[in-house]
């Protein structure tokens, strides 16, 4: 469904994606594990169209997209919930739902609400009210469910964990298995390596700019160099 | 009490002109923040345009959609041709380029118009109505109504429509807003000729009572500046309430100190607000959050 080769990337002089390649097959949760400044969030704005790239190609669903802007891939079916959730504050949870939907915003909403409220109840209560005065999960909630709006046929996660207390943690990764179940492709990037290797099906390590190692969640689990410098066994 | 009233209406008049070109400023702040200082070019070109088609023959409601229509078109050149193509420069560079705007376009009005003072024959007459001992212009009333209508016009548009929360939402958080699709560049183009477009029908609403000139503009824009400053820069209600702010102190100035000093009153304004306000009266300090 994904398939990304070779892609360089840089903030001005600076590489940070030195020819990275992966990709994600229909279906799958591949996540995306490394320490900070490793480039997971470049990477993902750059699928997302937001970060520039120098070299290489994203395809999409057999499509070459890295010429694409930003707002004409997320019309094809690449949705994100960035890092650090990066909601619409001042208005409400609600218009934050139906924003999300803006790529399809000639079709009726009605729908995509009625199953973000029943997905996340705890947002149920705070309809109205300005996303900013929400507490750290139901902000993640809320992104997800935004990013939902858009019916992705591929959700981009950075982070989903990042922040919340260890229930809420839980919840989160049952709402990503439940997506899986729903026939969505996800690629997660999560500092939580062992929560994310526990509900992925493949996964990849990039170290500064480089994919150094990939292989089933399994057999990255049971990597020696994972264990120590990420999962801390 | 009746010299007293006619200063509050004189304020008021023109404080709603010195809104509507704060409005035009926030607006582009809120989608781009940038400070757009050809604002005040687009006031001018409003009654300039008008003043010229008018001469032309055409009838005074036709010359006014005219100059609103190419006002409109100026402020998308300017944003499409100008700020655009510098996208990622800082705002410093960016605000220069408005500026270097403005300049350009009080040269090209030198040309294509005439350096001398215009006036527009006002909607309802010129004879003063009677209120209380005071007279008020009945294009007072005229601007004041329509000061009024597009407050309210751009209040629903914001509130109510779903591109008026694309707005808001780009507004609030530029990268998000791209990432659920939203074309962040139409957003500022159309962010460009809605200011353009007001600013032109504050041009066309004051040259009756104010007279326009190739350089009126440049005036204008410092007091809207100073009313976008006061009620805290990209706040709407803001830039209303500090718009009729600045337009009652400066009449009220001009009235019981000397009118001498009535320009300098906004500038006195700017001032006191950068060093004791500077989040002005309705702007939210800004707190970084982690």
């Amino acid at each position: 469904m994904l398939s990304i080769e070779n892609v360089r990337s840089a903030y001005g002089r600076i590489e940070v994606l030195h020819g990275v390649t992966l990709h994600v097959e229909a279906g799958e949760i591949v996540t995306l594990i490394g320490a900070n400044g490793a480039g997971k969030t470049t990477l993902l704005h750059a699928i997302s169209g937001v970060q520039p790239i120098m070299d290489g190609s994203i395809r999409f669903a057999g499509n070459p997209i890295e010429q694409l802007p930003a707002h004409m891939r997320v019309g094809l079916g690449i949705s994100q919930v960035p890092e650090g959730r990066q909601l619409f504050e001042p208005l409400s949870v609600k218009d934050n739902l139906r924003l999300g939907a803006w790529s399809r915003r000639d079709e009726d909403l009605e729908p995509e609400l009625a199953r973000a409220r029943a997905m996340f109840p705890m947002l149920d209560a705070f309809w109205e009210r300005p996303a900013g005065t929400l507490s750290g999960g139901q902000q993640q909630m809320l992104a997800i469910g935004r990013a939902l709006m858009a019916k992705p046929r591929l959700l981009l996660l950075d982070e989903p964990s990042m922040g919340l207390a260890p229930n809420l943690v839980d919840h989160v990764l049952a709402v990503i298995r439940a997506l899986k179940d729903d026939k969505l492709t996800i690629l997660l990037v999560e500092q939580n390596a062992r929560a994310a290797l526990a509900i992925a099906d493949r996964a990849y390590v990039l170290e500064t700019g480089r994919i150094t190692l990939s292989g089933t969640a399994a057999e990255i689990a049971a990597d020696a160099r994972v264990r120590d410098a990420y999962l801390g066994i | 009490m009746a010299e007293l009233l006619q200063f509050v209406f004189s304020g008021l008049t023109v404080g709603a002109i010195y809104a509507l070109v704060a409005l035009g400023f926030t607006l582009i702040y809120k989608a781009s923040d940038i400070i757009n200082f050809a604002q005040g070019e687009f006031v001018m070109l409003g009654g300039m345009i008008t003043v010229f088609a008018a001469q032309a023959g055409l009838p005074l409601p036709v010359a006014a959609l005219l100059a609103i229509f190419l006002t409109t078109a100026v402020g998308l050149a300017l944003h499409r041709f100008a700020v655009a193509p510098a996208r990622g420069a800082t705002p410093v560079a960016l605000i220069m380029i408005t500026i270097g705007a403005s300049i350009f376009l009080r040269g090209v009005a030198q040309i294509v118009f005439d350096k001398r003072f215009h006036s527009l024959p006002s909607l309802f007459g010129g004879d003063p109505i009677k209120i209380g001992g005071a007279a008020i212009l009945p294009q007072s009333l005229v601007v004041l109504a329509s000061a009024s209508i597009i407050v309210l016009v751009l209040w629903l548009f914001i509130d109510r429509t779903m591109l008026g929360k694309a707005v808001i939402a780009t507004a609030a958080n530029r990268l998000a807003a791209r990432l659920i699709g939203v074309d962040t560049r139409s957003i500022v183009d159309f962010s460009f000729a809605v200011s353009a477009a007001i600013g032109a029908i504050a041009g066309i609403l004051i040259t009756p009572i104010a007279l326009t000139s190739y350089d009126a503009g440049t005036l204008l824009a410092l007091k809207g500046f100073a009313a976008a400053m006061l009620g805290g820069i990209g706040s709407a209600p803001g830039a209303v309430v500090g718009g009729l702010m600045i337009g009652m102190i400066e009449a009220l100035s001009a009235g019981y100190i000397s009118s001498n000093y009535k320009d300098a009153v906004a500038f006195l304004i700017i001032l006191v607000v950068l060093i004791f306000i500077p989040q002005g009266l309705f702007g939210r300090a800004k707190v970084e959050r982690v």
